[in-house]
């Protein structure tokens, strides 16, 4: 069997000189990033730094991956080809699906986190952001493409179960539906707060649910199936709604009609999540999965772009003071902390669903699958390398007035400067205020959950680099890009719910399972969106912010996820008899248990009443029964104690889960290496591709 | 010049193909080749197109 993947013939001398070139350049823009402690320091150093990472991960690790441990065969049939039906299974140019994966993959998770964890300043995450995604996140979205491919195109909780027996498979049903509901829980906070008290992202954001429609409408009945057509038309909608909500902003009549509450606007978006689920998928969901789609790709290439022109200073420190734990946007000291805020960007597990769903059945070539697997991750990757540049370039003070929620630095502007100036980053009550208007904001304070100081410092660097003095327009088209693909995420999330819940209740009661059955449909959704909806609607009444809470429930989540892909891929590996590579994905797994469960085990236990879980719920207990507590605060005590036991037991489970799941494979792996009977490798019967045959024909 | 205009075609084939928008296409060039012995005709545009949202949005398409 010829591996078609290793390189002929060894490499140049050029080629040489060229690699060792961009290896000192990627180790003095890392060294240079890692060592520099002035006042700040130049965004270029950071782009610099991870494209000769992605570089050199991308030309010599997955190229190692590729040919020693998964021994990529170009002349094996991949399931498109064998089993071609001109649907499902189709075999597609590599670019098309490059371009497919990578808009699948790519939601508002690694704009967030990187925001999120600059709290302990650039370095920390930043370094976790190259290191995780080389190491951790490329390679686990790369093996598990592969392996899904090599199964006919199966999905990651079959793989589970037919490696690892049903534990696995159980492990990685339920793991999923969690996710589901805690990460549309925590992005609905972070639009309902981007939209709180601001009439201008209100109504934009409420205006892009007509326009989807009527885009759908369009691509439905009007012109069938044009799809450039008609996105070109709805973003062209997307901006004069941006435009729309700047004026409509002026119209004191107007502008009381989009203006509410955070608890109010939790109920609209539980309510639109209904409806949007409940609806055939062509009227809403499809045409805004178009819409943002595009929009999503175009902004970061325009921020890529900008960043390049403009190379702005990174304002914040390498490390702040907060690594020790005490930081205002989420409790818990650095480590574990930043490698579980960070998910998105370094490693997530939820990629491991779409290399194992639509992907695998659409490559042409099994040899693409590094390219697209390890290269789209990198791409995302770099997305948040981006984000992170956005929220650095502020001014230090500036992002925690923002991002800081006002249970922790007080509730009325002059207390919020006075705390943000005693941990040693100056900002005003008048700076805040001149920034707040320029972005035609009200107030910017304790705006939670990073979409508004992504949104500040994406408008400031696009401003200085195409033309000042479209701060606000610049800020509400950030807030309206990020809004228009969570609410994507969203729709699709409960749809996804809905459909797992409905195969679930079809093995108890038949009907329930037909997912066309109004009655089941309206049941599961209602499910689906209660279990969402409740965590949001608590969120926006934590005075702590809810982000706090449900960001590292989420991290946790979702790198519980990619443990249990990572366990699969390690299972597999070793079952071909190749254990002394087993490692490629035994390290990060290794590392992401340390972590999960560190994080885990600290938001239980800990004493520290912003981490630990129970601590909060018996402190606010304690106050309740002592009658020390405020009146308004009184009233929502006894939901958020409920709150936190429920936060707790989630979190107990993600715990249990991932140990029972980390014992399962131990306990295969050493059958396998022990050559006791288990259960074999899943792997479909080699094939020639025809396609190879033809070209060697030829 | 014959060059950039060729350069130029084949990007734009790349974004139809990478947005969908010559899915309809596509699907009659594969019916022709693998179906038309079946003596029935290929799906309309319309009803080719709600068939493929249906069966696109039927499982994991979108991530955080």
């Amino acid at each position: 069997m010829k591996n078609i993947t290793t390189p002929a013939k060894k490499m140049s001398l050029l080629g040489i000189l060229i690699w060792i070139g961009i290896a000192i350049l990627g180790a003095s823009a890392v060294g240079a990033i890692a060592l520099h402690r002035g006042e700040s320091i130049n965004s270029v150093w950071f782009i610099v730094a991870a494209v000769c990472v992605y570089a050199i991960g991308y030309r010599f690790y997955s190229a190692f991956i590729a040919a020693k441990v998964l021994m990529l065969d170009a002349s094996r049939a991949t399931p498109a080809e064998r089993l071609n039906d001109g649907r499902d299974f189709v075999p597609t140019n590599k670019w098309v699906v490059f371009g497919h994966h990578f808009a699948a993959i790519a939601g508002p998770g690694p704009l967030i986190g990187p925001t999120l964890a600059a709290q302990f300043g650039y370095l920390p995450g930043t370094l976790w952001i190259l290191i995780g995604a080389v190491l951790g996140g490329c390679v686990q979205d790369f093996v598990t493409l592969f392996f899904s491919t090599r199964r006919n195109g199966r999905s990651l909780g079959q793989m589970a179960r037919d490696e690892l027996g049903p534990i696995g498979g159980v492990a990685a049903l339920v793991g999923v539906m969690m996710i589901m509901i805690i990460l549309i829980a925590v992005l609905g906070l972070v639009v309902v707060n981007a939209m709180k008290h601001s009439p201008w992202a209100t109504s934009t954001v409420a205006a892009t649910i007509p326009i989807a429609v009527l885009i759908g409408l369009y691509m439905r009945n009007i012109r069938p199936g044009r799809v450039l057509e008609g996105t070109l038309i709805g973003v062209a909608l997307l901006l004069l709604a941006v435009a729309g909500g700047g004026w409509l902003d002026q119209q004191p009549e107007l502008r009381q009609w989009f203006d509410y509450d955070g608890p109010t606007l939790a109920l609209m978006i539980i309510a639109y999540g209904f409806a949007a689920a409940v609806v055939p998928v062509w009227l809403l969901l499809a045409p805004r999965d178009y819409l943002s789609t595009f929009m999503k790709i175009g902004t970061m290439l325009l921020l890529a772009i900008a960043i390049i022109i403009l190379r702005p200073d990174v304002k914040m420190p390498a490390f702040t003071q907060f690594i020790d734990g005490t930081g205002p946007i989420f409790g818990g000291a650095l480590f574990p902390f930043v490698f579980i805020t960070i998910a998105c960007g370094a490693i997530s597990g939820f990629h491991s669903l779409i290399s194992s769903g639509t992907t695998p059945k659409l490559l042409a070539n099994e040899a693409d699958a590094r390219f697209i697997g390890y290269g789209a991750m990198m791409v995302e990757s770099f997305v948040a390398i981006m984000a992170m540049v956005a929220a650095t370039v502020l001014d230090p003070g500036v992002y925690f007035a923002i991002n800081s929620p006002a249970g922790i630095v007080g509730k009325e502007a002059a207390d919020a400067v006075a705390t943000i100036n005693s941990w040693g980053f100056p900002v005003t009550v008048a700076q805040m205020q001149q920034l707040a208007t320029e972005m035609g904001e009200t107030t910017l304070f304790a705006r939670t959950g990073g979409a508004p100081s992504f949104a500040v410092g994406m408008a400031s660097i696009f401003s200085d680099a195409f033309g000042r003095g479209m701060l606000s327009m610049w800020y509400h088209f950030a807030i309206m890009f990020e809004a228009l693909f969570i609410l994507t995420t969203l729709d699709a999330g409960t749809r996804v719910g809905r459909f797992m819940l409905q195969d679930l209740l079809g093995n108890i009661y038949k009907p329930l399972g037909r997912t066309s059955w109004y009655p089941s449909v309206f049941l599961t959704s209602g499910i689906v969106v209660s279990a969402w909806g409740y965590f949001l609607y608590m969120g926006t009444l934590d005075p702590l912010g809810g982000i706090n809470s449900l960001w590292p429930l989420f991290g946790i989540a979702n790198q519980m996820l990619a443990a249990i892909a990572l366990c699969v891929a390690t299972t597999i590996i070793i079952k071909s008899g190749k254990l002394r590579y087993a490692w490629v994905t035994a390290v990060p797994l290794t590392w992401l248990i340390i972590i999960t469960s560190t994080a885990a085990w600290e938001k239980l236990f800990s004493p520290e009443l912003r981490i630990g879980f129970l601590s909060h719920a018996q402190d606010l207990a304690a106050k309740l029964a002592a009658g020390t507590l405020p009146p308004d605060k009184a009233a929502t005590a006894p939901q958020l104690i409920f709150n936190d036991y429920i936060a707790a037991t989630l979190t107990a489970f993600f715990l249990v889960t991932t140990w029972i799941l980390v014992l399962d494979t131990l306990r295969v792996a050493y059958r396998i290496i022990t050559g006791k009977p288990h259960l074999p490798l899943s792997e479909a019967p080699h094939e020639p591709s025809r396609a190879v045959e033809n070209w060697v024909r030829d | 010049m014959i060059a950039l205009k060729k350069i130029a075609c084949h990007s734009w084939q790349l974004l139809r193909t990478i947005s969908g928008d010559d899915a309809y296409e596509r699907y009659l060039e594969h019916w022709h080749t693998h179906h038309a012995n079946a003596g029935d005709q290929p799906l309309e545009r319309k009803a080719f197109f709600k068939a493929e949202q249906n069966r696109k949005w039927n499982g994991v398409r979108r991530c955080c």
